[in-house]
């Protein structure tokens, strides 16, 4: 008999506790597949985030640090520091990354700290309840904007990405999504390549993955994804956003 | 004979040393006075011995990558001083909870706020009681010199990896700005448990380590919190450091810690001088507290009454009181807001609390 599809040996035989349509495990299997495939698993370190993602430790099957909310980029950066040779990764929703955090990303950006962030961007905090996050869309509702997103008072929703493109340390800057096969596999494509350019010791390495909370966002998962590629792909562009000459 | 030669050093600078003999390779800090010849002396220090420094954003930032560098197994430090001390509270709780070992000096000054720069003793119920969510303790270490806080710089270590905790130096302005001749002992060695936990990267382990602060199971949780007790109740019995002078017949005793300690043993003895029997107890630690040796002491029939002098409005006098259970009178001397108390001062009170006690 042929195996036509396993697990990563980079995840942990567990049940995943996230909703149905949700990126986070999407996510994570593109991140095992790519320590599996540059044959990491065995020294990589993973540091998690405060949201939804918060168990991952649970899942992955490499050495992982659960940091405190918007702290990762501060534990990666002593981790990366300590352990230079070693594939380092940040995981961060975007309430952790660009709400609490953003101090903490803009400056691993600034020092070009040699590890990979993975940015999961759902336009909303998962875990609390669907509350308006930084990335929130323009109209979007969230439960602390019923009436949604305005512009007046809340401000436009922040793309990362670009923001940390203007620092020089960051190397390469890529934004994907996981709505259906071909863009997955874009997504996989710019993970692997953020991690062989760290390995390579190029610079701060940045892939944001716009991700469906459907449970958030009251919607099913198939139109989840589709409000995603319709809204959140027209605001934030997908694609390399910045690429450092090596 | 074998004689030690006796360097001088600034405070700041010499903590910073210890902490480099003692084996920190990774110091990560942020700007404040006064301690900033810790983060200065150390940017030079860390890449002579192959260590890391890195001046964080902010003193959140510098704590929780004492975190990540503890949490891969690393020893790790940082120092600031009140207000930034005041933003590390989150990710000490982290620490506490993550069973992270990691050294943490506070050269504290004088608050609420901004406060001022110069020298104070405002933060011990922060430093002793938690000061983070959560129930935790630190070990606090108390010096009352450099040399001392030279010692205890180079015990810290050992102690936050014996107990998987940070340690708290809590010193004062007075003791990072002042110059004074040390000696480099060689502390004695102790036995430490091997770091299996750490997230190092697996390297042929064959299960992952996973170092994290939550425990979202209600009952896993209590059983933790149970755990740390446990720990906290042994450290209290083995780790409890205290020192004395004159204790054994004094009428007056008077209890401090950190620089007005100093201070307060030339008051005992202009006492003394006198003709009145005064004593000193000195808390090394301040958490664990040397409750048991000061109630010892409080039963005493001679002894009329303690006087706690600190620079707070009285902070370690709780902890007096509670060792003393009302067993003698307990007083309070006090300055604030980076003043000193004076020798003349303590001197005073002390006669004046005596004539009121006769
Ligand atoms: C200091 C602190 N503030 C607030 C929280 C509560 N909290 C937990 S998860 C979360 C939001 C996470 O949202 P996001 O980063 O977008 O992750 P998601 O769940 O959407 O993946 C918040 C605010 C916390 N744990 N710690
Ligand atoms: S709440 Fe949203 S982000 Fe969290 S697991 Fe469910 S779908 Fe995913
Ligand atoms: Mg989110």
């Amino acid at each position: 008999m042929t195996t036509v599809y396993r697990k990563s040996a980079g995840l942990q035989d567990r049940d995943l506790h996230y909703c149905p349509g949700c990126g986070h495990g999407i996510v994570h299997k593109l991140i095992a597949e790519c320590m599996e495939e540059l044959g990491v698993i065995d020294s990589a370190i993973l540091v998690c985030p405060v949201g939804c993602s918060v168990f991952a430790g649970n899942y992955f099957a490499c050495d992982c640090i659960e940091a405190i909310h918007g702290r990762a980029p501060a534990v990666g950066t002593a981790v990366k520091h300590t352990h230079p040779d070693q594939l380092v990764v940040t995981y961060q929703g975007d309430g952790d990354l660009a709400s609490i955090g953003a101090a903490e990303i803009v400056h691993a950006a600034m020092r070009g700290e040699k590890f990979t962030t993975v940015f999961i961007n759902n336009a909303i905090y998962g875990m609390t309840g669907g509350q308006m996050a930084p990335t929130t869309l323009l109209g979007q509702r969230a439960t602390t904007a019923p009436l949604g997103r305005k512009k007046e008072l809340h401000g436009s929703p922040m793309r990362v990405c670009e923001l940390l493109a203007s620092q020089e340390g960051l190397a390469y800057a890529e934004r994907v999504c996981v709505a259906d096969i071909p863009h997955l596999n874009k997504a996989k494509k710019a993970i692997k390549k953020a991690f062989e350019l760290q390995l390579a010791g190029v610079g701060f390495t940045f892939v944001e993955v716009l991700s469906a909370c459907p449970t958030n966002w009251g919607m099913s998962p198939v139109e989840a994804n589709k409000w995603l590629m319709e809204n959140m792909a027209a605001y934030y562009p997908l694609g390399v956003i910045k690429e450092a000459q090596v | 004979m074998i004689t030690v030669a006796k360097e001088l050093w600034k405070g700041n600078e010499a903590i910073a040393e210890a902490a480099v003999r003692a084996g920190c390779r990774c110091f990560f800090g942020y700007p404040i006075t006064p301690q900033n010849e810790i983060p200065e002396y150390m940017s030079m220090r860390m890449p002579q011995v192959g260590g890391v420094f890195v001046q964080s954003e902010s003193e959140l930032a510098a704590i929780n990558m004492v975190y990540g560098a503890a949490a891969s197994g690393v020893r790790a430090m940082t120092s600031s001083s009140s207000p930034g001390v005041s933003l590390k509270q989150e990710g000490i709780s982290a620490m506490c909870s993550g069973e992270l070992p990691g050294v943490v000096v506070n050269m504290m000054r004088g608050g609420p706020g901004l406060g001022t720069i110069q020298p104070s003793q405002c933060d011990y119920f922060q430093a002793t009681r938690g000061g983070g969510n959560g129930d935790y303790r630190t070990i606090v270490l108390a010096p009352c010199d450099i040399q001392e806080a030279v010692d205890m710089t180079q015990e810290a270590f050992d102690l936050a990896d014996i107990y998987r905790m940070p340690v708290v130096i809590l010193g004062d302005g007075m003791i990072g700005q002042m110059m004074e001749p040390i000696e480099w002992h060689d502390i004695p060695k102790r036995e430490l448990p091997p770091k299996d936990w750490t997230a190092s990267g697996r390297k042929g382990r064959d299960h992952s380590n996973f170092v994290t602060s939550l425990r979202i199971d209600a009952a896993d949780c209590e059983q933790f919190n149970l755990s740390l007790e446990a720990k906290y109740k042994t450290i209290a019995e083995k780790e409890t450091r205290w020192a004395e002078q004159d204790t054994e017949d004094c009428e007056i005793l008077v209890v401090a810690y950190g620089t007005p300690s100093r201070i307060a043993l030339s008051a005992v003895e202009e006492l003394e001088a006198k003709g009145i029997k005064a004593g000193l107890f000195r808390p090394r630690t301040v958490w664990p507290f040397p409750s048991e040796r000061l109630a010892q002491i409080a039963a005493q029939p001679g002894l009329k009454a303690i006087l706690v002098v600190e620079m707070s409005l009285g902070q370690m006098l709780e902890d007096v009181q509670l060792a003393v259970k009302g067993a003698k009178p307990v007083r309070f001397y006090g300055r604030v807001g980076g003043m000193i108390p004076s020798v003349e001062e303590i001197a005073e009170e002390a006669e004046k609390i005596l004539r009121e006690v006769q």
